[in-house]
């Protein structure tokens, strides 16, 4: 048996996104952030998306350029402190933002590719962030629902990738990546260098090649991936 | 910085205990780490996903990919550990985390904590900010003991919108050590130069002030 060949252009992966399109997107700051995909998704311009991520990056890169642009009306996030166009949208009414607790955010994508319809915890109970929220009781103790996300696209961003999606991440550039990889319908990978298959070691793949829908090859990194002299 | 607030992260840095595995929230705290003997066995850990945070890096030495939750560019140790935010915060929720410092806006007598939103005016999201206040083992904040106009950030009770409830064990500012207690707020030391009662008036709610000596910083 052959695994198959996964391998896209950029155009051909992105171009699938259509207006309404809710999208995950990877990355805790720079490391992880799939800015060739998001600039991509710039270029063919899909309206009225709903984003799923960390953060909304650092003003004049990754997700910035969506709001720029006027293509995102909703944003699920823990933390736009570093991106003013994002606060100043929220605080104007363009976009919705809904916060979330980071950690809880992690799980309830997580629980989303899980197949799990949410989970129960007690971050957040008697704050804004849980209070609108349904409580339940177990074991004797109150706790908040919160829902599994799921979404139709998610953009992610690798080291390494064989033909078959098969990805490895790369120090803290995993952060979100692996648990969004897990939780939309149509998976889209950027990697930094695609590999044969069977040349990743399989005890050290990161996510396992049928959660990846789309694997494309990045011919070189933008200035974004850089470091950033602050 | 102040010459006091420079004593107040020293005299933090000295709370951390050999074998703990440790979280310093972004400002104030991350400069804890300055103060820590190089040869201190103590585990970093930050949100994004890392244990084992080295010395932070200048630009020409940064790794694009090791960063801590606040952006800074890190170094990695022997023994350093890579993760997904799920486990990054199963550390922390799970009761790994013996201790986390943390900035303030207000801070109640009961251990109520407010740092994450002015309403109107500073609402960028919490972060892990919850998570970390929540359940790690300790949690102790260091802030100014004042707000920019004099106001006093140690209250009755919190006025903006709560990280999380009755969650701080113990207090650090530039004027003292305070811990919370659940009898009430009792001081602890003092800054160099300040009587209890200058602090007592800086602070919006009731000291308890033990009869003997207090240690200085």
């Amino acid at each position: 048996m052959i695994l198959s060949d996964k391998t896209t252009t950029i155009s051909d992966a992105i171009g699938k996104i259509s207006d309404g399109a809710s999208i995950m997107v990877g990355g805790f700051g720079i490391p992880g952030t799939p800015f060739c995909l998001i600039n991509e998704l710039v270029r063919k311009g899909p309206k009225n998306l709903t984003i799923i991520k960390n953060d909304a990056n650092e003003t004049g890169m990754g997700i910035d350029h969506l709001l720029k642009n006027g293509q995102v009306t909703r944003l699920i996030t823990t933390h736009i402190g570093l991106n003013a166009r994002a606060i100043a949208l929220m605080n104007d009414g363009v976009i919705t933002v809904e916060f979330c607790a980071q950690g809880i955010l992690a799980e309830r994508i997580r629980a989303g590719g899980a197949g799990l319809a949410g989970i129960l915890t007690d971050i957040g109970i008697d704050t804004e962030l849980g209070d609108d929220k349904q409580h339940v009781t177990v074991n004797g103790r109150t706790q908040i629902v919160e829902t599994a996300l799921k979404a139709d696209f998610a953009l992610i961003h690798a080291d390494q990738a064989d033909n078959f999606g098969n990805l490895g991440y790369v120090a803290t550039a995993r952060n979100f990546n692996p648990l969004m990889a897990m939780a939309a319908s149509t998976v889209i990978a950027e990697t930094e260098a695609l590999v044969p298959l069977g040349e990743l070691t399989p005890d050290t793949i990161h996510t396992p090649g049928p959660f990846i829908d789309h694997v494309v090859e990045l011919a070189e990194l933008t200035k974004e991936y850089a470091v950033v002299r602050r | 910085m102040s010459d006091a607030r420079k004593r107040m992260v020293a005299r933090a840095a000295r709370d951390i205990q050999p074998g703990m595995t440790v979280n310093l929230g972004i400002g104030l705290p991350t400069q804890v780490v300055e103060h820590l003997p190089r040869d201190m066995q103590v585990c970093l850990h930050s949100e994004n996903g890392i244990t084992g945070i080295g010395p932070s890096l200048t630009y020409e030495q940064a790794d694009r990919n090791l960063i801590d939750a606040g952006g800074a560019y890190v170094s990695p140790l022997p023994g350093t550990a890579f993760f997904d935010s799920a486990v990054s915060f199963a550390l922390v929720r799970g009761g790994r985390l013996d201790l986390t410092m943390l900035g303030a806006f207000q801070i109640a007598e009961n251990g109520d904590l407010a740092n994450w939103k002015i309403p109107g005016k500073f609402s960028p999201g919490a972060g892990g900010g919850m998570e970390l206040a929540q359940k790690a083992r300790r949690v102790v904040v260091m802030t100014t003991h004042t707000d920019r106009k004099g106001a006093p950030k140690i209250m009755q009770r919190c006025t903006l919108p709560l990280t999380a409830k009755a969650c701080v064990n113990r207090i650090f500012t530039d004027m003292a050590v305070i811990d919370v207690t659940d009898t009430g707020l009792v001081l602890r030391e003092v800054a160099e130069g300040l009587s209890t009662t200058t602090v007592q008036a800086a602070t919006g709610a009731n000291l308890i002030i033990p009869d003997e000596t207090l240690p200085r910083f």
